[in-house]
């Protein structure tokens, strides 16, 4: 395939547009809520579409480059668009649309406060997503990855509580410290042993090693990289994202979900591909030793999942588990892999964030938090819960929905690397992903509401009354659960895409 | 005129110190603006000589025509053109700032605020124009004891603090002095570029190392240098606002200068790292004021002494640097005098409108700080995550280039000390900036100003509020311009043997 470079400042004004989005959000505040509302949603459609614009000449085989400025040697703010960038770019703005409608009904509906803090804040961090998605050096990657974490503390902290607020610093203290004590000297061990931050398709170490850099140094950065992206929540430094759920829903589903952990993974991705490159992994045998540490991790969080009761903390911890599945296919370093770990990314993302939209529904509607207290919301709440159904269906990767894509294809990644142990742990997560999903579908469809003190009169209104959450939430969360589906259906897009990656890294079409 | 610039930098603010007095005594207001407008002009004579130097290389200004190992000469290269901009750039944006703080804290003492302020500006361009290690010593004893005026005329412990200070300064100032006797008696010469050439024959004289000895510990006792740090942070904090800002930001970075000239060009670079191992001490030591520094800031509530205690590790980053011996080591230290410079001043400025506006400092008063004030805690917030070293503020650029500078030669406890004092700041300013945005419990009595209920926005007045929005924006720009900086100044400045 012939790569081309296009030079275009459409990266930068997908990053922008969100910027001046946040600063007019800023300046309108709480005196025109449906205007300050409209930025939102406007930046957010404005930046899809030019993401949009761009899939196809990266479908034809170009990259897109954009130099912002050069600041010094190995330091420059520039972009380059490749398969990798826009599948993640175009996954994370398209459910910012969705999100926006979602949060805006879900804020009212709770009437919060610090609306404008809110929007401002959502605003920035999806700018810094895809800054991160654009990044052509891990200098640009680092700027927008410390980005997302300062932008994002003051929604963990939202709610201001105390318990926010404990919630909120050990977001910050995992995320930021360990990006600046681990991610930032590795970036600096990079830079001094083959002096250059650039992503390069056949990873910037491979032509270095032996000279002057020794397997040991390479072994520590390696594993200085996985400890410092804490963001992709790998063990043991998982514990911020549960942490983070006090945040509002909303958050939650998206940046919780979406845009804040698959950046971590997403980097990972980048080091792992880009930066080691898969040759040289395989060689050190560093892949395998990720690989299992990913299993782990799925197993472990799945199982923490099963005994967790606060519906926000289960999918927190599954989010934990499903995160690893993209490391674990990078890791396995062979084309299916690969492409089932960048499936993964956007598979997840749509299954989970409907998990998520789901239970700010319940929480908005029914003011429930807990999964014991679910049973019979399902016929309160028929949307939603069918909604969710399909969104548990997806990640335990059953067809027709979109999650089983992932794993057939990191099955085969497993056979493919000769790691049958991996198709054991690909078996053991998904039925424990049954054992604590399908309880929650369960108890919503099958059993009676049992707590109701009015238990005679809620005969009549079991049957009769179906209240849902505002229609701007159900409506969001249909979307994204057929979203769901149709990506089982209809993945072509994003798996010409990810074969595009693992093409452009392995050399095998 | 223009080749005049090197001394007219010095002669403009020392006469204006003294025709402040006499402005004084006929119009009060007229001080400030006398004051301004000598700074501005030493501003724009501190840029002109720069971009002198960056075009035509070393100036050598020759007092009273007399030629140097006799006469004093003034010797600007690289590094002290850009010290000079940077001092006078702050000290003019600081005397600004001053106006409203000074009439707020001193109001009895106006003109002579001025006039010792000048006094300290004319010290401390001297100290960086001049090319004779006497001469230095002279103006190193003017900037001092302005230095000592300025801040003993504080809160009501600021006299002891600067007595302490005096004390100390003048150990160090003696132990100086001292170092130049010996330079003296051995060589005959107290030109630095004359000195430099007759050294090299006498380097295993005890004489001489001893005068290195001297002049080192003496210069590390004026920049405060760990363990000679203990008189900074009382005398910091309790100094007017204004004094804080201004000495905080250029005092210690001065005296980095001076132990850089003394250690690269007075004595050949080879003789401090290999003859003796200075630097190897220096590194070291210099990791222990990295972690002292930000060990003893975490544990404080009263903002200046926090950030006071900030600059013991901030020049510790700076010796680090130097103590490396290696060229990105280096660039890093000097492109941290510039960007410390603004992040303190920066920071000051703003703790010190902070203080105007509210009467307080302690950090537990800051609840929502934010809605009250939302420029200058903006501004603060840039400066703080610059000390940490966030992307994209100057901070990042200067502490790449040392970590770096840490790696190249292999010094993983330096480079390792260098990331986690960073962490160490994060939580430093997390503290403070959750509070001010986020601080929810009122704090009781009079000097509560935040709360939760609705908060007028009070800013500070525009003359405060300016400065520190220039300091904010150069904290952002300087960042981005800092490969430009390096590759049209910084790079000349480092010794060839790096």
């Amino acid at each position: 395939m012939e790569t081309a470079v296009i030079y275009s400042i459409k990266p930068l004004l997908a990053i922008g547009v969100s910027l001046i989005a946040a600063l007019l959000i800023f300046l309108t505040g709480e005196r025109s809520r449906n205007l300050r509302e409209s930025w939102t949603i406007l930046a957010s459609v404005i930046k899809f579409t030019i993401i949009a614009s761009m899939v196809p000449s990266i479908l034809a085989g170009n990259v897109i480059e954009y130099t912002v400025i050069s600041i010094a040697p190995g330091l420059s703010l520039q972009f380059r668009v490749d398969a990798l960038g826009i599948f993640f770019a175009i996954t994370a703005s398209f459910l910012w649309i969705i999100t926006s409608f979602y949060s805006i009904g879900y804020v009212r509906s709770l009437k919060e406060h610090a609306q404008t803090r809110y929007f401002i804040c959502f605003a920035i961090a999806l700018s810094a997503t895809m800054g991160v998605a654009f990044s052509a050096n891990l200098f640009t990657t680092f700027l927008f990855y410390e980005i997302i974490t300062l932008s994002t503390y003051p929604l963990v902290a939202h709610k201001e509580t105390p318990e926010a607020m404990k919630g909120a610093r050990k977001y910050i203290t995992y995320l930021l410290g360990t990006s600046i004590a681990f991610q930032l000297f590795a970036i600096f061990l990079t830079y001094s042993a083959a002096g250059t931050l650039d992503y390069s398709y056949h990873g910037i170490f491979n032509s270095v090693r032996g000279h002057g850099v020794s397997d040991t140094f390479l072994i520590i950065t390696f594993i200085l990289f996985m400890a410092g992206i804490t963001k992709a929540a790998m063990m043991p430094f998982h514990s911020w994202l549960p942490a983070a759920m006090v945040a509002p829903t909303p958050v939650s589903a998206l940046l919780h979900a979406v845009a804040v952990v698959k950046t971590g993974v997403f980097v990972v991705v980048k080091v792992v591909l880009h930066i080691f490159g898969i040759n040289l992994l395989s060689q050190l045998g560093l892949g395998t030793a990720l690989a299992y540490f990913a299993s782990f991790t799925i197993i472990v969080a799945s199982i923490i999942a099963l005994r967790q009761d606060n519906l926000k903390a289960r999918l927190a911890y599954s989010t934990v588990s499903q995160l690893s599945y993209v490391i674990l296919g990078v890791a396995l370093l062979t084309p299916s892999g690969i492409t089932g770990s960048i499936m993964q990314i956007v598979l997840h993302a749509f299954g989970k964030i409907t998990l998520f939209f789901a239970a700010g529904a319940i929480y908005v509607t029914a003011h429930k938090t807990r999964v014991s207290e679910l049973d019979g919301i399902g016929k309160q709440m028929p949307f939603t819960m069918a909604a969710f159904t399909a969104g548990a269906i997806s990640m335990i990767g059953i067809p027709p929905l979109g999650g089983f894509l992932s794993k057939w294809f990191l099955g085969i990644g497993a056979i493919e690397a000769g790691q049958i142990p991996i198709i054991i742990v690909l078996a053991t997560s998904t039925i424990l992903n049954a054992c604590y999903f399908l309880p929650i579908v369960h108890r919503a469809f099958l059993k009676e509401a049992t707590d109701s003190t009015d238990k005679n009169s809620s005969l009549v209104t079991r049957y009769s009354s179906i209240k849902e959450a505002p229609a701007l939430m159900v409506g969001a969360l249909v979307l994204t659960a057929s979203g769901a589906v149709a990506l089982f259906f209809k993945p072509s897009l994003f798996l010409d895409l990810a074969r595009m990656v693992a093409a452009s890294v392995t050399g095998v079409n | 005129m223009i080749q005049h610039a090197p001394v007219l930098i010095i002669i403009i603010p020392l006469l204006a110190a003294l025709m402040n007095l006499i402005v004084g005594l006929w119009r009060k207001r007229l001080c400030y603006l006398f004051t301004v407008a000598a700074l501005g002009t030493c501003v724009f004579l501190s840029v002109a000589i720069l971009d002198i130097v960056a075009g035509h290389g070393t100036i050598t200004y020759k007092l009273g025509g007399w030629p140097p190992p006799w006469g004093i000469a003034y010797v600007i290269d690289h590094l002290n053109a850009f010290m000079l901009v940077i001092v006078s750039f702050i000290s003019l944006v600081v005397a600004v700032y001053s106006k409203v703080s000074i009439e707020k804290e001193l109001p009895e003492k106006i003109i002579q605020f001025y006039t010792l302020f000048l006094l300290l500006v004319t010290g401390l361009l001297g100290i960086l124009a001049t090319g004779d290690v006497f001469n230095l010593f002279v103006f190193l004893e003017i900037a001092s004891l302005a230095g000592y005026a300025l801040i003993a005329v504080g809160d009501d412990r600021a006299p002891l603090a600067s007595f302490n200070y005096v004390i100390m300064g003048t150990i160090g100032a003696c132990f100086y002095l001292l170092g130049v006797g010996y330079l003296y008696i051995a060589t005959g010469s107290l030109n630095m570029a004359d000195l430099s050439q007759l050294l090299p024959e006498l380097y295993d004289s005890r004489v001489v190392l001893g005068a290195f000895a001297f002049l080192m510990v003496g210069v590390a006792i004026k920049m405060a240098f760990f363990p000679l740090h203990k008189w900074l942070p009382d005398a910091y904090t309790h100094a007017p606002s204004a004094v804080s800002a201004f000495i905080a930001s250029t005092m210690t970075k001065v005296g980095a200068y001076v132990m850089i000239r003394i250690m690269f060009t007075v004595f050949k670079p080879y003789f401090s790292i290999e003859v003796i191992p200075v630097t190897a001490i220096l590194g070291w030591l210099a990791v222990a004021a990295m972690l002292y520094g930000c060990i003893r800031a975490i544990a404080q509530t009263d903002v200046k002494r926090m950030l006071s205690y900030i600059i013991i590790a901030e020049v510790g980053y700076i010796v680090m640097g130097v103590s490396v011996g290696n060229r990105m080591g280096f660039t890093g230290a000097i492109l941290h005098i510039l960007n410390d410079a603004f992040m303190m001043a920066c920071l000051f400025l703003a703790a010190g409108a902070i203080e105007y506006k509210t009467g307080t400092r302690n950090v537990h008063n800051f609840s929502n700080l934010y809605k009250k004030m939302p420029v200058t805690t903006a501004a603060f917030t840039v400066g703080g995550l610059s000390i940490v070293g966030i992307p994209p503020t100057c901070g990042f650029f200067s502490k790449w280039y040392l970590v770096l500078g840490a790696i190249d030669s292999q010094q993983w406890v330096f480079a390792g000390t260098l990331l986690f004092s960073s962490l160490l700041m994060a939580v430093i300013f997390f503290k403070v900036l959750v509070n001010i945005y986020f601080g929810s419990q009122p704090v009781s009595g009079a000097h509560s100003i935040g709360g939760n209920g609705a908060v007028v926005m009070d800013e500070a007045p525009l003359s405060m509020l300016f400065p520190i929005c220039i300091m904010a924006v150069g904290i952002l720009s300087l960042g981005f311009f800092s490969g430009k900086i390096i590759s049209s100044v910084i790079q000349f400045t480092v010794p060839g043997s790096f």
